[in-house]
């Protein structure tokens, strides 16, 4: 339905293309830099989906900047402010340090929609629109596909950071296994990063004589997982399940990999989410304002080619 | 003064004894003292399979902290060589990506060259920058740590660069996780680089004018060292490291990210002093600083084999016995 909708509106757009080409609208793009995987995905999906939502809607400008910190990323609001926006979206480093920009943003009557990072206060008086992914779902699938399918698994689990995000995916992921007879044997940090995940898999593979299953969260941490499996040479292992959806990880299920036969969807291309949104509230007038919580897909072998971008650095 | 010599023509010999002797061993014991925790911790840990993981594990931090022992015994300080291991290892996998040689072994080989040379090359500006620009190295490692580290997040757009050719992989895979009469091969590289390292620090006149220009930098210019070029080598020495390191990083996970080698620098440093060389320069260990890498590696392994350890309290605990660990060195050091 909202498709059809586009479509109609992007075709009455062409028909009065000379009606509106006077009517230029510009939607400003702040997000982090590229300093790890994820915000790479980010800021690939961003350029991508610019380029396309420029070439359906003559007229429109797409500014995309990345600032590496909160105090650039404020600047780079002003920045955007100045060259005069009808729309943000915002991606920010740190949402609360950016509350006032944000808001300094809103009040001149520009259309705000922010991803992911949501401040304390996340109400209409500081956004029109929010797009988030769902940590919690995000264990909560791969919990619920491991009691399904192997339901008396022995698990071990690798945590990311000892940050708030974290804690939501291991209760998600309680939470998908409870009432099954899936074990956990042991939580360690592996700090979202391949070397250390590789480290704390190598001494589960010393602690543990049997595990059946690894849920380490993060497609990052999945590849040092798999080498250091493969290097012990332990059959036991009957699948690995990552997180987060990486070019290098969509590739796996496609193949159908039996280490790694699905995938769990916290994807970057979010923000393309918010700037197609954002772009049918200038262009469609069709009610876009409120909060939207995408699900943690389950990547299976038939859903995989949907959301694998081969060209993206993540 | 006059105590000093007086004590020096008493017992010249004994007092070099005991004195080299018990500060090289005391690491050693800090060591054999983890394997003892550690095999009452869990029964696995004693396994050679693990101490042969954990060994295997510290070889990056070994080497580079080889590296390391030359430049802080030489009175500088190098942060910049975690960027450096990841800012390498991309070109490295680019240059292997690139196909730029179709015979894969021939490849495999240039890229080590062309590794080691980046390696020399980035500890080479690292000296230079020191020495000629005459800046702190603190503020010009510094420095290049966040020239090697964003040039790296740029090569990679923030993303990962993975080596693509599978059959450059199996070939090189070896070099990781193989082994020669059961040893597996990055112990023998971390032995084979410490000799080498030993055997120009202690026995070439360039380590004896390390040391010199470590404890006294005034005096060794008046004794006619050419100072600027003994630290610029031992910047050197440092990069090379890092690029053997490197050469064992990248067929274990055969890919580098942004996030690679971080905080490498302060690991390396924290072997090079729990292996008993003084952060203030003029004297090196660098048996001792393999026994400090292998004494922070087995630390965390210990934590992770025990089961009554929770893990947010890891760090908490890694910093205190590595505090117990240097303690149990000075009162080593002292009952001498």
């Amino acid at each position: 339905m909202h498709k059809r909708l586009m479509g109609l509106a992007v075709a009455t757009t062409m028909a009065f293309g000379t009606a509106y080409a006077q009517d230029t609208k510009t939607i400003g793009v702040s997000i982090p830099a590229a300093d790890h995987g994820w915000t790479a995905g980010v800021v690939y999906h961003a350029n991508r989906v610019a380029e396309l939502l420029m070439k359906e809607h003559p007229g429109l400008n797409v500014i995309v900047k990345t600032s590496p910190d909160p105090a650039t990323q404020a600047n780079a609001l002003q920045d955007l402010e100045i060259q005069g926006i009808d729309a943000l979206v915002i991606l920010p480093t740190d949402p609360d340090p950016l509350v006032n920009a944000i808001k300094e943003v809103k009040g001149k009557g520009t259309f705000v929609s922010i991803v992911d990072r949501a401040p304390s206060t996340n109400d209409s008086s500081v956004r029109d629109l929010y797009i988030a992914g769902n940590n919690g779902a995000l264990g909560e699938v791969a919990g619920k596909y491991i009691a399904a399918n192997t339901p008396d698994a022995e698990v071990v689990v690798i945590r990311g950071l000892p940050i708030p995000i974290d804690q939501e995916r291991q209760d998600g992921f309680d939470k998908g296994i409870a009432g099954s007879n899936v074990k956990v044997l042991d939580r360690q940090f592996g700090n979202w990063n391949r070397d250390d995940a590789f480290k704390v898999m190598q001494d589960y593979l010393t602690k543990h004589p049997k595990i059946d299953v690894v849920w380490c969260q993060d497609d990052d941490m999945a590849v040092g997982v798999l080498q250091a499996i493969e290097q012990a040479g332990r059959t036991d292992i009957k699948y690995v399940i990552g997180g987060a959806g990486s070019k290098d990880m969509i590739k796996k299920v496609i193949d159908g990999d039996k280490m790694f036969p699905v995938n769990v969807l916290y994807p970057p291309s979010m923000v393309a989410t918010a700037m197609e949104l954002t772009a049918a509230a200038l262009y469609d007038q069709v009610p876009v304002h409120g909060t939207y919580t995408l699900d943690a897909t389950l990547i299976t072998p038939e859903n995989a080619k949907a959301y694998y971008f081969p060209d993206s650095p993540f | 003064m006059s105590t000093n010599s007086e004590i020096e023509e008493r017992a010249p010999r004994r007092r070099t004894w005991r004195d080299v002797d018990l500060r090289a061993v005391a690491p050693f014991a800090a060591l054999i003292l983890l394997l003892i925790i550690g095999a009452l911790v869990n029964p696995n840990f004693i396994g050679l399979t693990n101490l042969a993981n954990v060994a295997t594990r510290s070889a990056f931090i070994a080497i580079i902290a080889v590296g390391a022992t030359f430049v802080i015994s030489s009175g500088d300080l190098d942060l910049s060589v975690g960027s450096m291991v990841a800012f390498v290892a991309s070109l490295m996998i680019l240059f292997m990506n690139s196909g730029a040689i179709a015979d894969p072994s021939l490849m495999l080989v240039a890229a080590m060259v062309l590794a080691v040379v980046i390696g020399g090359a980035c500890g080479l500006l690292n000296g230079l920058i020191t020495t000629l620009g005459r800046i702190e190295p603190f503020i010009a490692t510094l420095g290049t740590m966040g020239i090697y580290r964003g040039l790296t997040t740029w090569l990679s757009q923030g993303g990962a660069i993975t080596l693509q050719s599978s059959e450059l992989q199996a070939l090189y895979r070896p070099a990781y996780f193989g082994n020669v009469l059961g040893v597996p091969v990055p112990i023998l590289i971390i032995l084979l680089v410490t000799a080498i390292a030993a055997f120009v620090l202690y026995r070439t006149r360039y380590g004896r004018h390390v040391v010199a220009v470590g404890s006294s930098r005034e005096v060794a210019r008046y004794s006619g060292i050419a100072v600027d070029r003994v630290r610029t080598i031992a910047f050197v020495i440092q990069g090379l490291c890092v690029a053997v390191a490197v050469l064992l990083y990248v067929p274990r996970l055969g890919s580098t990210s942004a996030t690679t080698g971080i905080l490498w620098e302060l690991q390396a440093i924290t072997a090079v002093v729990v292996g008993g060389t003084a952060l203030k320069g003029g004297a090196g260990r660098v048996w001792g600083t393999i026994c400090g890498a292998f004494i922070l590696e087995l630390v965390g392994n210990i934590m992770l084999l025990s089961n009554f350890i929770s893990e947010y309290l890891i760090g908490a605990i890694q910093g205190s016995i590595i505090i117990i660990a240097m303690l149990v060195q000075r009162s080593l050091t002292r009952k001498s």
